[in-house]
């Protein structure tokens, strides 16, 4: 009897369901499009995570991380048309471009604090953007990038491939906030004079944070570019749909918190299908009308405002 | 290298940087007292311009009429928007990215709206002075950008004798400055927050019905201002009034420069080259740290 007792307060136990039900789920969701929305969840979980890294976890809040993603979307499509690079290598080469191109952004965003910051970054997805949609040559410009093959061929399979990258991301991002560098980043974030004083060189741990960030948004704008298997300037790098988008996930769900990426990417997804099956017409409207209530209501974000209540499930 | 057609380019700049500076103006004077990014600042753009669209062609208003319409209109939507949504969120001690994203929200629900309203259409208005330019020598100016640009000025002027010369102006500042010491003084932050978020809001309003005679309007062309005023404001140094001036007009003829002598594609691309440059060599600005 103590043994079940002890598995039923095991902090772990919620995550190792949470795997089983999305082990499973393939099995029991028959319906294509019910499949479609668990990998768009998986999708946004993955990107809230990544993000939260640099914006939860850092407090450097990206406006702009469209950048990064559309990097990796073009850099994996570009090699796999242009060259003949295999699109699983693809994957790994998008995460490092995007991690790469975060360097010299990061060195001259983070000249920049707080508000600054946040809205200077997307100034530069807006720049990498425009050199997409002009430089014809490479890019093919505001045409796009059609993948004849994706990565793997059924749905199914690129749920689990979703599946298998979004949990690698949540861990290592779990992982680095439990060591050193992330204790690192989160003095950054609570007091960045004293972490400064302490002998934390911020600029350089910063745009180490960003890296990573951007490694994992990268690959995940290479994932994206598969699963729609058309990619074009104005989708990849658009500001409202995936920069605005990822720092909504990650604040509705709980900022700086493990589970908040997934619970905002679920509340994003179901509300953003929802409104539009019941509402055709206003349903962009509606969704704006959602966020801006649920900002009003939850300023903590769902996950955020339950730690209050059951603080031992909502472990940070 | 053709004189003439540089000295055009760049009296069209200059011209064009005045309504920036305006429209980035009010972005300026919410970033200075908030120390948010206000990113439905385009779709209150885009409202001051459908104002002074309807107003055009269903009662034959003229547009620089219509400013006595957009201006108290704007006013009171941003007053709204403040107590009753940003608000809220300052009281909650809410992180600043929340209230950056219920503006985002805000300009999510403004756009749509017009899209359900007006249909994705272009629209124009089209007086009898649209096309008039006046010459000198071989320099030809279009006159309602000539007008926008004198009654920026106006405007500005009449902006900065409210900071600098009037009660309400003073406590601006003094929130501006320091908000604990402000709150120290008996400034009723509140109160001041609110009306700044209606005069910023104005104030871009303004800048819509002036942008109609010479432009269209659409639904989505916030976007596109907000940047635009977002830019400026980093350009000018943010906080800073004169500061919106300055950018305003460097953006103008830097974005003139490039459609002249570059591209015109590619006009836009050389906005964010001097946004970056700025970033890199002087980030606080053109004008620097001074406050209005």
């Amino acid at each position: 009897m103590t043994k079940w007792n002890d598995i039923l307060k095991n902090r772990h136990l919620p995550a190792v369901l949470l795997a089983l039900i999305a082990l499973v789920l393939p099995l029991v969701l028959r319906n294509e499009y019910y499949l479609h929305l668990a990998i768009l969840i998986l999708l946004w979980t993955a990107l809230g995570a990544s993000w939260n890294l640099l914006g939860g976890y850092t407090g450097q809040v990206s406006f702009g991380h469209s950048v990064f993603f559309g990097m990796g979307a073009y850099v994996s499509l570009l090699l796999h048309t242009k060259l003949g690079v295999s699109l699983w290598m693809g994957l790994l080469y998008a995460g490092i471009a995007a991690s790469l191109i975060a360097i010299p952004i990061g060195w001259i965003c983070f000249r920049l604090r707080g508000p600054y910051f946040s809205l200077s970054i997307l100034a530069f997805s807006e720049v990498l953007r425009l050199i997409v949609l002009h430089w014809k040559e490479v890019t093919e410009g505001a045409v796009g990038i059609l993948l004849i093959n994706s990565i793997v061929d059924s749905k199914v399979s690129f749920y689990y491939l979703m599946l298998i990258v979004t949990a690698i991301i949540l861990l290592v991002v779990n992982f680095v906030v439990k060591r050193k560098l992330g204790f690192y980043f989160i003095a950054i974030r609570d007091d960045e004079e004293a972490a400064e004083a302490l002998g934390i060189y911020t600029t350089r741990y910063k745009i180490y944070s960003l890296m990573i960030s951007a490694f994992f948004t990268g690959v995940m704008g290479s994932l994206f570019a598969n699963y729609t298997s058309y990619i074009d300037p104005y989708i990849v790098f658009s500001v409202g749909d995936v920069a605005i988008a990822m720092v909504l996930v990650v604040v509705l769900g709980g900022i700086g918190t493990f589970w908040g990426p997934l619970v905002g990417a679920i509340c994003v997804v179901m509300v953003n299908e929802g409104s539009r099956l019941m509402f055709a017409n206003a349903s962009v409207l509606i969704y704006g009308a959602l966020v801006v209530i649920v900002i009003l209501f939850l300023p903590k974000g769902v996950v955020g405002s339950l730690k209050q209540y059951t603080g031992k499930w909502f472990h940070a | 290298m053709d004189l003439s057609i540089f000295i055009q380019t760049v009296t069209s700049g200059v011209l064009l940087g005045g309504l920036y500076g305006l429209i980035a103006l009010g972005m300026t004077l919410i970033f200075g007292v908030m120390r948010i990014i206000n990113l439905a600042h385009g779709e209150f753009l885009m409202i001051g311009m459908y104002v002074s669209y309807i107003l055009f062609t269903k009662f034959g208003v003229d547009p620089y009429v219509s400013i006595v319409v957009s201006v108290p209109l704007l006013f009171v939507i941003g007053i709204a928007i403040q107590r009753f949504l940003l608000m809220p969120l300052i009281k909650a001690k809410a992180p600043g990215e929340n209230q950056i994203l219920m503006t985002a929200g805000i300009g999510l629900v403004l756009t749509n709206a017009a899209l359900l309203i007006f249909s994705p259409n272009y629209f124009t208005v089209l007086t009898t002075y649209s096309n008039a330019t006046a010459s000198i020598g071989k320099i030809s100016v279009s006159l309602p950008l000539l007008w926008d640009f004198l009654i920026c000025f106006g405007i500005t002027g009449i902006l900065y004798l409210f900071i600098m010369k009037t009660d309400t102006g003073c406590s601006i500042r003094a929130v501006a400055q320091n908000i604990d010491s402000a709150r120290l003084m008996g400034i009723n932050i509140d109160r001041i927050m609110i009306i700044t978020f209606g005069v910023g809001a104005a104030l871009v309003g303004a800048a819509g019905t002036l942008l109609m005679p010479i432009f269209y309007v659409f639904p989505a062309i916030g976007e596109l201002f907000t940047l635009k005023a977002f830019i400026v404001t980093v350009l000018g140094g943010m906080g800073s009034a004169l500061g919106a001036l300055v950018g305003g007009v460097t953006l103008g003829v830097v974005e003139q420069m490039g459609a002249t002598y570059i591209s015109m594609a590619l006009k836009d691309a050389l906005g964010f080259v001097i946004f970056v440059l700025v970033l890199i060599f002087r980030p606080s600005g053109l004008v620097g740290k001074s406050r209005f």
